[in-house]
């Protein structure tokens, strides 16, 4: 199971070409607030992210990752 | 107290900011007169039609409106009930058998509009611990569905099969799963693999739906859509689909052979609790739906006309959504918002009307102008409006790139 800070790093390099107005990436950052992601990037995004571990990130558990952090424990929650 | 309306600020002051500039509202067309399928008077002026869902041009088919009339004499204007209680006369089940024997099903579902049924359907069928696994370029109604179920919901890359494989793989093998596909994708006009697509989910396991909302009627030899032409009617379990394209009318269905059908009209809600379709809406379906069965012609002349357009488009330098006509949509892909805006008000101004969209309706950061062909548009119209889309592109400046 990889670990939880190098999760963070690859997931905040995923993001870095989504990131236009080149906001600082951190624990607390959110998708739509800081980022001002649309649905349709974060979804995508998460497709990336479901890629990069090979775990599934249902749709309808969107709403409780609001920011790079949640995303982080989800994916070592599911990584393997 | 906060004022709940303060969340749309940014959208309706970026439209208001387009207005005050004089930009014409994309949103707020008024048809004053509609002369037939292809023509309309919008702003006191005569406009063809190219961004309609009358592809078959049965709105003023006479059979059709006769029976319209006659049931709206009969039955009154409404049913004023759900097709749970009061709301189901005769002419709901003869629309019922009507599609029946269009698909060739045993069993048929009339909901009140296309998207409740797929609401409905896709609500219903995956429930808490299933999964339903759906193309991102899905439509809205299909996506509120998702949101309107318990189910996981899992998105592919569009059109991709190797993604969808991918995806399938991951999920547990015990697990219901629903693949929702779409015959024809709306906003780009290029069809689904369906072939490829539902091999593999039936591989996974997987039970299938297609929404066949603008393949219906001119697809196939029996115009049941990409799901005929694509020879895979034996495996899908569900097809949704509209009356509000080529059957002319409104109204949503869903048909399937699957044996225990008839239980979704017990629990599916976007059924139940509405009010059901007034009988002449109904009636007139049904007319409509049979016709279709029948006119290759119409069919015949839909695909030239659209291959025409397709090809003068293509021939001028725009860039489309396809690069051959793949289905009665075709796509122009703009450069940005306000080049798309300025060009639809101007071939408006010219006398034609095309659909402009823009995301979420599009595949992320698309701006379109979409044009759609009906049977009964003429070489003559084509050709007017190609000279439009001429005119225009000079007028907000567009540059073309040597014709492909």
């Amino acid at each position: 199971m990889p670990a939880r800070d190098t999760i963070f790093a690859r997931i905040v390099e995923l993001i870095g070409p989504l990131n236009k107005k080149a906001v600082p990436l951190a624990e607390a950052t959110s998708f739509s607030n800081d980022l001002e992601m649309d649905s349709l990037t974060v979804m995508d995004l998460v497709a990336n992210i479901e890629d990069e571990w090979d775990i599934v990130l249902p749709l309808n558990m969107l709403p409780e990752l609001e920011t790079i952090g949640q995303v982080a424990d989800a994916v070592a929650r599911l990584a393997k | 107290m906060i004022d709940l309306l303060d969340k749309f600020d940014a959208i309706a002051g970026e439209r208001q900011a387009y207005l005050d500039a004089g930009g014409r509202d994309p949103v707020g067309v008024v048809m004053s007169k509609v002369l037939s399928p292809t023509r309309a008077i919008i702003n006191g002026r005569e406009t063809i039609l190219m961004g309609t869902y009358n592809y078959m041009g049965m709105t003023f088919d006479p059979d059709v409106i006769a029976a319209s009339e006659a049931a709206v004499r009969d039955f009154g204007a409404g049913t004023t009930g759900s097709r749970s209680l009061n709301g189901t006369y005769t002419s709901h089940r003869e629309c019922e058998n009507a599609l029946k024997e269009f698909y060739g099903t045993k069993y048929a579902m009339v909901f009140s509009t296309g998207y409740q049924a797929n609401l409905g359907v896709v609500s219903t069928l995956a429930g808490r611990g299933d999964y339903v696994i759906l193309d991102a370029d899905s439509h809205a109604s299909i996506y509120d569905g998702c949101s309107m179920g318990n189910a996981d919901i899992v998105r592919f890359r569009h059109n991709s099969v190797e993604d969808l494989d991918k995806r399938l793989g991951r999920l547990p093998a015990e697990a219901g799963k629903l693949v929702v596909l779409e015959g024809v994708y709306s906003m780009l006009g290029d069809i689904a693999p369906l072939a490829e697509m539902v091999a593999v989910a039936k591989r996974h396991g997987a039970m299938v739906l297609v929404d066949e909302a603008h393949a219906m009627g001119f697809f196939g030899e029996h115009g049941r859509g990409v799901t005929e032409a694509a020879g895979v009617e034996d495996q899908v379990d569900f097809i949704i689909g509209t009356f509000s394209k080529s059957v002319g009318t409104v109204g949503g269905f869903c048909v399937s052979n699957h044996p225990k059908f008839e239980a979704l009209r017990l629990v599916c809600r976007p059924y139940v609790f509405t009010a059901s379709l007034p009988p002449a809406v109904v009636a007139s379906s049904a007319v409509s739906i049979r016709k279709l069965m029948h006119d290759h012609d119409k069919r015949r002349r839909l695909w030239a006309s659209t291959r025409a357009m397709h090809a003068g488009l293509k021939a001028r330098g725009f860039t489309l959504g396809t690069a051959s006509a793949e289905s009665a949509i075709i796509a122009v892909i703009m450069p940005d918002q306000m080049t798309t805006l300025a060009m639809w008000q101007t071939l408006l101004e010219a006398g034609v009307y095309v659909n402009f969209a823009r995301p979420p309706a599009t595949p992320t950061g698309t701006y379109l102008l979409r044009c759609s062909l009906c049977a009964e548009h003429t070489p003559g119209q084509i050709a007017e409006i190609l000279a439009a889309f001429d005119a225009a592109a000079v007028a907000v400046g567009l540059t073309l790139p040597a014709a492909a």
